[in-house]
């Protein structure tokens, strides 16, 4: 699973919809693996507006990243290729290959094996 | 031609066997990538978009939305969802570039609100008509679904989602579901009548460039023939007339002339204007 993906991904179970804690879901002994991937400095821009910066911000942290800068890149900050290019390295090129994403909310964990989340839930949950 | 959808649920049937037949089939393949095509044209992109792909399967139409050409607005990045574990693989097999889910499209859409520019669905929905337990029904299946593909579209954003209805029952519970969760939606058919017809359920989500209905989304293609179901509604309605004297909506008429006046008037129900039973 991408960083990106995990960026949008909110817990599946009826309950969470309409708690801000089952965003985002967080991360247990995640594997991490990089896959080399072209860059797109306009998929970046548009995609940009819509990432959730703080939950970007947490996310790395469980990832082990160093932390990010404090507010999301914005104005002539994208016109840095550097930037974007960093940018396009954490989301789309990392990958979560193995571990675990448990909602903040309602404690739930979805398996990731080999970079596939499994969110089938049992039906009393959905 | 026998349908698997009346065989087996979708993570039975699909196994390992089935999904490696499916995805090695040179005659699949060219339907699936003519319909994908086919798909894109109807979603018209202009920029590198964030895509979801319902029902990805081994990746086939998800591997055609990280192909497209630059100068055609691509290439699109996508998280593509499917129920059988053995599609995935096979997806995984191939390595296809887009994020994959193991997840049930009738559970609904675990993204958050305004996540995806469009989404696409490639002969996977009519799967949605079919319950395989008795806890849970076509219909609820199909609301959570529209209901969570609604939300977790960008305003503006749309759907195009090819399907292979049983009947004409299954083709309107679907329309239907798509638009009580609040879609604009039409139905392009390409090659109607004949034995490869096929249906692409269009879906818009409002508050974007796309101006007056749903019908605008094919302005500027070529071949294609408009048939407006609500302007015949409209019309027969319009043919009917004034309301004639003695029937309801004559009489409601009536009513609120006399409660305007200050009379006192019987409340209207549905039993107003209705004939009494004949008594013995």
């Amino acid at each position: 699973m991408k960083v990106i993906t995990a960026n949008f991904v909110t817990c599946a179970v009826k309950d969470c919809k309409t708690s801000p804690a089952s965003f985002p879901l967080h991360f247990n002994d995640a594997e991490l693996e990089q896959q080399e991937l072209d860059f797109q400095p306009e998929f970046i821009r548009n995609i940009l507006p819509r990432i959730d910066w703080d939950a970007l911000r947490t996310i790395s942290n469980e990832l082990g990243f160093p932390s990010l800068p404090e507010s999301k890149p914005e104005g002539e900050a994208l016109d840095n290729e550097q930037t974007l290019k960093d940018l396009h390295r954490l989301l789309l090129e990392t990958h979560v290959t193995e571990g675990k994403l448990t909602c903040g909310n309602c404690g739930h964990s979805y398996m990731i094996k080999e970079g596939i989340a499994n969110f089938l839930l049992p039906s009393h949950l959905v | 031609m026998s349908r698997p959808e009346d065989i087996l649920p979708p993570d039975l049937f699909y196994n390992d066997n089935e999904s490696r037949k499916y995805t090695k089939s040179s005659r699949i393949r060219n339907i699936q990538a003519s319909m994908t095509s086919r798909a894109l044209e109807l979603l018209d992109l202009k920029s590198p978009s964030f895509i979801l792909d319902l029902g990805c399967g081994s990746g086939l139409s998800g591997e055609m939305l990280s192909e497209v050409a630059e100068e055609e607005g691509g290439p699109h990045t996508w998280v593509g969802m499917d129920i059988s574990p053995s599609m995935l693989d096979v997806a995984l097999q191939r390595e296809v570039e887009g994020d994959l889910f193991l997840a049930d499209i009738g559970q609904g859409v675990p993204f958050r609100p305004g996540t995806f520019d469009a989404a696409i669905s490639i002969s996977a929905i009519q799967w949605l008509c079919n319950a395989e337990s008795s806890d849970v029904s076509p219909e609820g299946r199909l609301r959570r679904f529209f209901e969570g593909l609604y939300a977790s579209l960008r305003r503006g954003g749309r759907a195009v989602c090819q399907f292979y209805p049983k009947n004409d029952v299954q083709r309107s519970m679907i329309s239907g579901a798509a638009i009580k969760a609040g879609f604009g939606a039409g139905i392009l058919e390409d090659d109607p009548g004949t034995k490869s017809s096929k249906l692409y359920l269009v879906l818009t989500v409002g508050g974007g460039g796309l101006t007056g209905d749903i019908t605008g989304v094919v302005n500027g293609m070529d071949d294609v023939n408009v048939l407006d179901a609500r302007r015949k509604a409209a019309e027969i309605n319009h043919a009917r007339g004034p309301p004639r004297k003695g029937d309801k909506a004559w009489i409601l008429n009536k009513k609120e002339q006399m409660a305007k006046k200050g009379k006192v008037v019987k409340a209207s129900s549905k039993y107003t204007g209705r004939k009494r039973r004949i008594a013995f």
